[in-house]
């Protein structure tokens, strides 16, 4: 049951969408959910977020940056190519509701999966305020689609080459300081980003929720791969998340184990580049 | 009395390095001279013994005869599954243990037997379809239980859906057992076979997820849940959080499903670990050990509370496993896993226990002693304690009976308390054999029958 890549583009260097065909997974997908996909029978299953999905066209769209051998590879496929295996949608979906107002904080590739859930919180009656940075303006991803369905969006980058000069921390901690109520703030992004947000909207004791994304294998509970530390009691973020209470969120230990598997991962994606592009050594 | 042939084996010294099959099956000689042990008692004790029913004295006899057609032919009508059984059921409590012959020496090798005329099939004969019943069955999980249960009602005439999660069918015989004891492609074969019976196979379909079991009652008109005992358990100790400790179902998902032995080659990466240690007695402790062995270890240990006597595992696993050179620390119990500043297991801390009065379980209560802390150094750590029902299908049926141990309650029939929906194997009884599952698959199969019959 091979699936079809309906779309595929490079919206920002190194960062790429891609619309597969599932309609029986759109016809579920909710904001929040991931899915997870091999590309071929030697392939490893790797999670990712679901960006967007369309029920009607029967699509999930995905957005991921080409990093280590599988998501290179990936950003290789075009239009026609297919997927061996895409399973979803897996995780719990986020928890909209009309909370009032909601700041969505959407770092790198992670403005992705934010866009699906400020569209739902603004249909749910909330006044969204979105903040999505990059490290530098050429890198800075979906600002039209974020404004469209955003009561205010500001920009950040590392550089300062567009919007606020800096990280996008510093404009949560300024809405934070400037009186204005917020009921909820949602923070998708790198995790050392979503700790920082954890951090500075925990003394404004303003509930935050993250999306955790450890390593996984099946992603339906059964290997435990995921586990992380949530309150002090061991979750798996595939079943039990992969949205968590980030005040509660063990950030250590995730990037921790985020790292179990850095020296396979060089030598698998060393390999992939030598085949590729012919040994140079 | 002759005593039993002899299965050829790979030479331990060998094997320790390579993932390919350790048993290698009887010749064809030996099978002939195993069969004409059988006494072809008029009242056969083995086929009690048999939970999936197989007419052993009969498929023996044609055997003995040199007719091995004939004699998988007769297994296939009532065992879609003989290649894995012949591999991994634990004949010596069940078939075997019944033998007449056993009683005043070796029983007959009934498992070799079943595993000779099934790997000596040169085509697999399709039974002729029977007619239609005009009713749809979905069955969720492709495991032993499921594909018992898909193979049975397929051949009574119903149009059986399998839902499988994962993107390869088997369940635990996929991801679970290692290749060097049930090879993959034997039950890719049994899995043709069951499609060739005219079963719908879906793959990557996540019951609970894509569609709920009561979604599935709007298009079939009966459910048989199969979903196995999947959750990992963990000891709920320090330090097991660190990086370097896996579930064993993790380890041999990766190793098994994913191929990580042939990693980079495949692209799931696994740790390999110099000392690895394994905590646990059963199977899937002694599978999780000598597929640690395999990928490169210098030395594996098997920590276990009790002692031998009490492991659960089969003797011939525990056999293999010695002689391929993994460790034993018996009566050991791990209480903490310390780590280095990076998250990374360093030592395993364990207490000695002695065993005092049998529990409930009938098995003697391992107690610590007091005192006898001690460290043993290590890099890869796999709990291998056990396994508890997946709570995703559970958690999203309506109406679905659950007991306080996470498994489905059932009838001894597989009703569960679910109008048209229907349980069996590890999702019911909480991790036990592959057998078992497939014993409760036909059963439940002959339930869903009548209910059909009857609706």
């Amino acid at each position: 049951m091979p699936f079809k890549i309906l779309n595929k583009q490079e919206l920002v260097p190194t960062i790429h969408l891609m619309d597969v065909s599932a309609p029986r997974i759109a016809r579920k997908a909710q904001p929040g959910q991931f899915v997870i996909l091999r590309i071929d029978g030697t392939g490893e299953r790797i999670p990712l977020t679901i960006a967007d999905f369309d029920r009607k066209k029967g699509t999930i769209t995905m957005i991921f940056q080409a990093m280590g051998k599988t998501t290179t590879q990936l950003s290789t496929l075009r239009k026609g190519d297919e997927l061996m295996d895409f399973i979803g949608p897996l995780g719990n979906p986020a928890h909209i509701e009309n909370e009032g107002t909601v700041i969505l904080v959407g770092g790198g590739v992670g403005v992705a999966p934010v866009f699906p859930q400020a569209r739902a919180f603004k249909e749910a009656g909330n006044k969204v305020i979105s903040i999505i940075g990059a490290r530098s303006a050429n890198l800075l991803l979906w600002e039209d689609r974020m404004r469209d369905v955003s009561d205010e969006l500001f920009i950040t980058t590392d550089d300062g080459t567009k919007g606020h000069h800096g990280f996008v921390t510093d404009i949560v901690k300024k809405i934070l300081e400037s009186r204005t109520k917020v009921d909820r703030v949602i923070a998708i992004g790198p995790p050392v980003m979503m700790r920082a947000v954890a951090g500075v909207t925990k003394p404004f004791n303003v509930k935050t929720i993250v999306s955790l994304n450890s390593i996984m294998v099946d992603g339906t509970g059964m290997c435990g791969a995921c586990r992380v530390l949530v309150g002090n009691e061991t979750k798996f973020a595939c079943v039990d998340g992969p949205e968590f209470d980030a005040h509660l969120v063990d950030f250590t230990l995730l990037m921790n184990r985020l790292a179990i598997y850095q020296a396979e991962e060089k030598i698998s994606f060393e390999k992939y580049k030598c085949e590729r592009e012919g040994c140079k050594c | 009395m002759l005593g039993r042939q002899k299965m050829p084996e790979q030479d331990p010294k060998v094997r320790r390095a390579n993932f390919n099959e350790v048993a290698l099956g009887f010749t064809q000689e030996q099978a002939i001279e195993e069969a004409k042990r059988c006494l072809q008692c008029k009242k056969p004790k083995c086929v009690e013994g048999c939970p999936v029913e197989v007419r052993i004295p009969d498929f023996i006899k044609y055997v003995a005869a040199g007719d091995f057609d004939r004699a998988i032919k007769e297994i296939k009508t009532v065992n879609a599954l003989p290649a894995i059984c012949g591999r991994v059921c634990p004949q010596e409590t069940q078939c075997e243990a019944s033998c007449i012959l056993g009683k005043k020496g070796e029983p007959v090798s009934v498992g070799r037997l079943e595993r000779f005329v099934s790997d000596n099939e040169q085509e697999s004969q399709i039974p002729k379809k029977p007619g239609s019943k005009g009713k749809k069955v979905a069955v969720v999980g492709s495991g032993p239980a499921g594909l018992t249960a898909a193979a049975d009602l397929a051949r009574m005439g119903y149009s059986v859906t399998i839902f499988e999660a994962l993107h390869e069918a088997g369940g635990v015989l996929t991801y679970g057992i290692p290749e060097f004891r049930l090879p993959k492609d034997i039950v890719r074969a049994e899995v043709e076979y069951v499609k060739k019976l005219g079963v719908t196979l879906l793959l990557d379909s996540v019951i609970g997820k894509i569609d709920t079991v009561d979604e599935l009652l709007c298009d079939f008109d009966a459910v048989f849940l199969g979903t196995g005992a999947g959750l990992p358990v963990f000891l709920n100790i320090d330090g097991e959080n660190l990086n370097g400790v896996y579930s064993a179902n993790e380890f041999l998902t990766r190793v098994n499903l994913m191929k990580s032995y042939k990693f980079p080659d495949y692209d799931t990466p696994i740790k390999k670990g110099k000392h690895v240690v394994v905590v646990g007695g059963g199977n899937v402790a002694m599978d999780s050990a000598r597929c640690a062995l395999r990928l490169g270890a210098d030395e594996v240990t098997i920590v276990y509370r009790r002692s031998e006597e009490e492991m659960p595992a089969r003797a011939e696993e525990i056999e293999h496993a010695k002689e391929e050179g993994i460790k034993f620390r018996l009566l050991t119990n791990p209480i903490r896993l310390n780590g280095d500043a990076k998250n990374w297991v360093n030592d395993i801390e364990c207490i000695n226990m002695y065993l005092c009065e049998p529990d409930e379980s009938g098995r003697c209560k391992p107690m610590p002693l007091t005192g006898s802390e001690h460290r043993i150094e290590t890099d890869v750590v796999i709990i291998a304690i056990g396994t508890s029902p997946n709570p995703l299908v559970p958690r999203t049926t309506s109406g679905l009976e659950i007991s306080k141990r996470g498994t489905i309650i059932a009838k001894e029939n597989g009703q569960t308390s679910k109008k048209g929906v229907y349980a069996g194997g590890d999702a019911v009884t909480g991790s036990a054999t592959v057998i078992s599952a497939m014993g409760a698959g036909k059963i439940a199969a002959r339930a869903i029958d009548e209910y059909l019959k009857s609706n």
